[in-house]
């Protein structure tokens, strides 16, 4: 099944940097008192694509398969099946050496950064890494490279002797960033790049991040559960739930019109300072399983618009003509304020 | 400082906590800690109170004194801390103990770390309940379990209450947490980041709850939170704290509306929002937290103040004052003059993140 293009105008599209079909990764388990084989539907037939220069943001709550995708694209994980596609080369099953020229165009930012970083390593070591590895001699020498670079991510250049424990945790996460930069990447992953940092350092890394992608055009595949950060940074947002998008399309529909009852449950369960009046949507229970998800639509246990259909058949992922691609019988047709009396709007017959 | 600027909003009942000039040090090997210094506030029962601030602000350190958690050895505490009439500072363990999980109970961040993986967590919740309920039998101690799990909204309570701790998720465990803190009654629940560590659709079930559990018991609610939407929904009062001291304080409606201090506007410009424009740049605070062994002079927050008055001014050399503002129940502890803050604020930061 091959996404169809989300632009407007999909002549004057350029050609995806990535795409993604298909992609699966199940990992086996063990579970019943006999051992029986099982498997975890991590990640379970997501479809995607993301143009050069463009930020798509992969929101879930936890356990919806969104970092291992991450991984899967950084190829730090082996896809059980599906394809992906980076710069027009089918990169799903290449081995270790084959990556390591990809390794330099897709690059990945990590959580956490007290464990990404090695604490034996000076930063400038730590930084010039990605190019001793890849045997690169920048013009004037790595270590003005490196400088360079911590300067372009807004550290003293003068820490290049550094250890990684002398720096404070939004400190480190400019390391790992100036690292991700060293080799000129198209693409970056950012696995929750913020969410361990306090708000007012969230800020200044989220800013960073902008102006670097905005000033080097930069491609990134963001993950993250928190909705309000990927609104700051994404131009096309995907909602996964149990190992399947939901819901993906530009950021400006996802917020303001949800199509799929997930993403709209997702967006008012977030407390803003300012949202007091808004009407929650309560979602009962827990994430299922993914050992074993629902039958059907895998968001049919906690929808409250969930019928027959929804256990029996499972909703392909389809577009109504502006772009937005929602999994869903029943898609919300609420407009603007949808979050706040999308009933209302989903009452609203409209010819299918 | 005088005691008398803090949340006394309220006179005619008594606020069930009451919290004077609370200083907290831990002597280390490089330095002392000084890490809540002369903090004053007070909760009524039926309240919640949100104590906002990012990591090493003192928050949680706050919480743990009233609780008298912290290890008296490398600790030094002053001031005062009255739970219901009673002192705590320098109360002798064993008094401590009796009212701590009866009078007073916490609900952490982590429920795995806070639960006993080896016991059942109704034997774990039931035993909470005898120990300070020497005359129950077992019998009754884990009927109790097993209704409070069901108040907690824990489905089929007789069986999970079977159940070790692994076998919950991190809500279910999450409510576990709170149906043992509440087993006995408290007349005061402090809750440490309660809902950080879980999705907001679950996050959004647990402030639910924590609500609808204090409507019925009426108890005193302690909110720490470094998230200012979580306190905007379910905390009446709140206090903003920054390395170890209150910077400003109020209702949620004066504080997050209307603040005054150039730090909660920090706070609330850079947090990204769901509404407005997304283009538009956050505002970040600049700089990093101080550390707490090395305090900054006057001000602690003057080096990442925008508005400091540097030139002579007071904000390195004196700490400024908690002061009430125009509205009852207001205070903010900033050397501005408070028209300036008026103007500031509506000119620099109304529109800007969650503030607008």
């Amino acid at each position: 099944m091959t996404p169809a293009p989300t632009a407007a105008e999909p002549g004057a599209a350029p050609p995806p940097l990535l795409t993604v079909e298909g992609l699966t990764k199940h990992f086996p388990v063990r579970s019943g008192a006999f051992g029986r084989k099982a498997f975890v539907r991590a990640v379970d037939g997501i479809d995607f694509e993301v143009r050069p220069g463009e930020t798509l943001g992969l929101v879930g709550e936890s356990g919806c398969g969104k970092s291992t995708t991450g991984r899967l694209l950084a190829r730090l994980l082996e896809p059980t099946g599906g394809r992906i596609t980076f710069d027009g080369r089918d990169i799903t099953h290449l081995g270790r050496r084959e990556l390591r020229p990809l390794r330099q165009q897709l690059q990945i930012i990590f959580q956490d950064p007290y464990a990404s970083l090695n604490p034996r390593h000076t930063v400038g070591k730590i930084v010039a890494m990605p190019l001793m590895v890849n045997g690169i001699d920048p013009p004037g020498g790595i270590k003005r490279r490196v400088q360079e670079l911590l300067e372009i991510v807004g550290l003293n250049p003068e820490h290049y002797n550094r250890y990684p424990h002398e720096f404070s945790g939004g400190q480190r996460q400019r390391i790992g960033i100036a690292r991700a930069l060293a080799l000129r990447p198209k693409l970056i992953v950012a696995d929750e790049p913020v969410s361990a940092l306090d708000v007012s350092i969230q800020a200044q890394i989220i800013n960073l991040l902008r102006g670097l992608q905005r000033e080097l055009g930069l491609a990134f595949v963001f993950i993250a559960h928190d909705l309000a950060v990927v609104r700051h940074f994404c131009q096309r947002v995907a909602v996964m739930y149990l190992g399947k998008i939901v819901e993906i399309g530009d950021r400006d529909d996802i917020y303001t019109r949800p199509r799929h009852p997930y993403t709209r449950a997702l967006l008012s369960a977030v407390p803003e300072v300012n949202g007091s009046a808004r009407e929650r949507i309560r979602l009962v229970g827990d994430v299922p399983t993914p050992l074993n998800p629902p039958s059907g639509c895998r968001f049919r246990t906690r929808c409250w618009k969930a019928t027959e259909v929804c256990a029996t058949r499972e909703p392909p992922l389809v577009g109504d003509g502006d772009g937005t691609r929602a999994a869903c019988h029943y898609p919300e047709q609420g407009p603007g304020q949808s979050v706040v009396d999308g009933r209302e709007g989903a009452m609203e017959g409209r010819a299918s | 400082m005088a005691a008398a600027v803090v949340p006394e909003q309220r006179p005619e009942s008594d606020p069930y906590l009451r919290v004077r000039d609370l200083r907290v040090r831990f002597d280390t090997e490089d330095g002392v800690v000084q890490a809540v210094d002369g903090l004053s506030f007070a909760v009524q029962r039926g309240r919640t109170l949100g104590i906002v601030g990012e990591s090493g602000s003192g928050k949680s350190v706050t919480g743990l004194a009233v609780l008298g958690l912290h290890n008296a050895k490398r600790t030094r505490i002053e001031g005062e801390i009255l739970v219901g009439g009673r002192n705590v500072v320098g109360m002798r363990e064993e008094e401590v103990s009796r009212l701590r999980g009866r009078d007073m109970a916490m609900i952490f961040q982590d429920p795995l770390s806070a639960l006993h993986p080896y016991y059942t967590v109704g034997r774990q919740i039931a035993e909470a309940y005898r120990v300070h309920h020497p005359k129950a039998g077992r019998r009754q101690a884990w009927e109790r379990a097993v209704e409070m799990l069901a108040r907690v909204g824990i489905p089929q309570p007789a069986r999970r209450a079977r159940q070790y701790p692994h076998e919950f998720s991190g809500g279910m465990r999450q409510r576990v947490m709170i149906a043992m803190a509440l087993v006995n009654n408290p007349d005061l629940l402090i809750a440490d980041e309660p809902t950080t560590a879980l999705d907001v659709t679950v996050q959004a079930q647990i402030l639910d709850l924590l609500a609808d559990l204090q409507a019925e018991f009426h108890s005193a609610i302690i909110l720490i939170t470094h998230d200012l939407g979580v306190v905007s929904q379910v905390a009446d009062d709140v206090l903003v704290m920054y390395a170890g001291r209150c910077v400003e304080h109020g209702t949620v409606e004066q504080v997050l509306r209307r603040p005054q201090h150039p730090y909660t506007w920090g706070l609330l410009s850079s947090v990204p929002s769901l509404h407005g424009d997304a283009d538009a740049d956050l505002l970040p605070i600049p700089g990093n937290p101080p550390s707490l062994i090395n305090v900054p002079s006057g001000c602690a927050f003057h080096p990442r103040c925008r508005y400091a008055l540097r030139d002579g001014g007071p904000c390195d050399v004196e700490v400024p004052a908690l002061l009430p503002v125009a509205e009852p129940g207001h205070g903010v502890a900033c050397h501005l003059p408070p028209d300036d803050r008026v103007a500031i604020y509506r000119r620099d930061v109304a529109s800007v993140g969650v503030a607008r």
